[in-house]
């Protein structure tokens, strides 16, 4: 039963930083409708950063506030290649941001080299009901719920946050008002940037990261953004906390080569009973 | 109110809008003086909302010039309101060139929209939309506003409603109104002079009694009887 509700509770750690690559994914599609393939490359560029940080002596907390400021960074960079062109169509950027995910590989192997790093996170660990939890995994679900609590309240409350999601609802209204849609754009692309490098920090700790860590990256938080429908961080967080929890039950369980296939396709069933659910509600109300 | 020269405040001159090789306006000129209101009526495919978005700002000119006087606000063809968003912050957002984010004033003159601050705009009836978006463009503190297609998918008792505040507002404050109307009844009634564009051409202009009684005018828009 301990070892259970351990792989539950590392699950969940797994899924929460799954679901803060989604949740980046998920803003960007919002508001300028386009996929990202490169949002996995935020979360590298930070991890890759903070592990140089930390190494050149800087202390915890700035480097990795630093490394994820470079992370939001490289999202408005790959936001103005994806968006910065008036008239560029969804598609056309999703090609961009592909673009943008291999040419990344090539700076981050000159700047990095090709092997993996990591950088030391939160020592030792608690024991919860029995069950062992890293002090680590712990901080990344603590940051995990502040941060859907704060892009709760940014695009519920302030100002900034529903323009941008006016920008999502109805473009051409939103240039009516005189909301510049471009530039809400590369704002969103530099929060999913933000939210991107924040999952790396805190993942770095626990796996090394190197440059093509981003497709794992991308995988899971695809999967998880495709289950909220890539609008509704929500039932996005929902499926990454699924998606974690599968794989870590599956690795703990004597399945770990085969986790994210054993996850995915967990995920896939869940998927198609929802959209038979969904299917045969409209039925019903027509 | 911010006049060009003699007291207009829209000017368009030569206007040339074209989306890749179709010409939505060809050689469009037309002028609206301070205070006035004025409409500019036409089928479908006219050029009339291409006229609107060029006038807010949101389509570039192949060749000619728009000019406005003051900050020009757009009652956009079907509402395109922020369906996913409360009536306040649709509102708010309205305020978003202007910086004014009470709507109290807007209140003051559409009381209705109090009662239905709370209520996502998607939800509600046409009337009460149009009401939201007639709202949200006075929020930017407009000195010109342009309406297309008022009464669009409205009953008459609404339409009638939304056109007395849009002449309330129009006496009252001396706002500027282009409205863009295939009701050529309501637009003859509002507006004392008015503009005929077909195929992207001015193709009328003068008094709206004058047009009324031109007979290709009325043979088109009021069904074949003079108003």
């Amino acid at each position: 039963m301990s070892a259970f509700l351990t792989y539950l509770l590392n699950g969940l750690a797994v899924g929460c930083a799954i679901a803060l690559i989604a949740s980046g994914l998920v803003v960007i599609h919002r508001v300028t409708g386009v996929v990202n393939f490169a949002q996995g490359t935020f979360a590298v560029v930070a991890g890759l950063c903070t592990s140089s940080l930390l190494g050149l002596g800087l202390p915890h907390g700035a480097s990795e506030v630093a490394a994820v400021l470079a992370a939001a960074v490289t999202g408005l960079l790959t936001g103005l290649a994806a968006v910065g062109r008036p008239g560029t169509t969804p598609l056309s950027s999703l090609i961009v941001t592909l673009g943008v995910g291999v040419l990344a590989y090539a700076v981050e192997i000159v700047l990095w080299g090709d092997q993996p790093r990591s950088a030391p996170g939160l020592a030792g660990s608690v024991t919860v009901a029995g069950a062992r939890i890293q002090t680590q995994h712990l901080l990344v679900i603590a940051v995990t719920a502040l941060a859907f609590a704060a892009l709760a309240l940014f695009f519920g409350r302030t100002y900034l946050g529903k323009a941008l999601t006016a920008c999502a609802s109805n473009p051409y209204a939103a240039r009516v008002v005189g909301i510049d849609v471009r530039r809400m754009g590369l704002l969103a692309f530099a929060l999913g940037g933000l939210l991107g490098g924040i999952a790396g920090v805190l993942v770095t700790p626990l796996r090394p990261i190197s440059f093509d860590t981003d497709v794992t990256l991308i995988v899971n938080g695809f999967a998880a953004a495709v289950f909220g429908a890539l609008t509704r961080p929500v039932v996005t967080l929902a499926g990454a906390l699924l998606l974690g929890v599968a794989e870590t039950m599956a690795a703990g369980y004597g399945y770990g080569s085969h986790q994210l296939e054993i996850a995915l396709g967990l995920m896939l069933v869940v998927m198609i009973v929802q959209a038979g659910r969904r299917s045969a509600l409209s039925q019903e109300s027509a | 109110m911010t006049s060009l020269r003699d007291g207009r405040v829209i000017v368009v001159e030569d206007l040339v809008v074209a989306y890749g090789t179709a010409v939505a306006l060809d050689h469009v000129t037309l002028q609206v003086g301070a205070g006035e209101m004025v409409a500019l009526l036409g089928p479908n495919g006219a050029g009339k909302s291409t006229l609107a978005n060029a006038l807010a700002g949101l389509v570039e000119p192949a060749s000619g010039t728009v000019r406005v006087g003051g900050r020009a606000a757009l009652i956009p063809e079907g509402r395109q309101l922020f369906p996913d968003l409360s009536v306040a912050d649709n509102l708010a957002l309205g305020g978003w060139r202007s910086g004014e984010r009470d709507p109290s004033a807007v209140y003051d003159v559409l009381p209705r929209l109090a009662e239905l601050a709370g209520r996502r705009a998607g939800v509600l009836s046409g009337g009460e939309q149009q009401m939201v978006a007639f709202g949200r463009a006075l929020m930017s503190r407009p000195s010109v506003l342009v309406v297309d297609e008022l009464s669009l998918g409205l009953a008459p008792g609404v339409t009638a409603d939304l056109a007395a505040h849009l002449a309330g507002l129009n006496r009252s404050r001396g706002l500027t109104v282009l409205l863009i109307e295939q009701n050529a009844r309501l637009a003859f009634e509002l507006c004392p002079r008015a503009y005929v564009l077909e195929a992207g051409r001015v193709v009328a202009e003068g008094e709206s009694a004058e047009l009324a009684g031109d007979p290709r005018v009325a043979g088109a828009y009021l069904g074949g009887s003079v108003a």
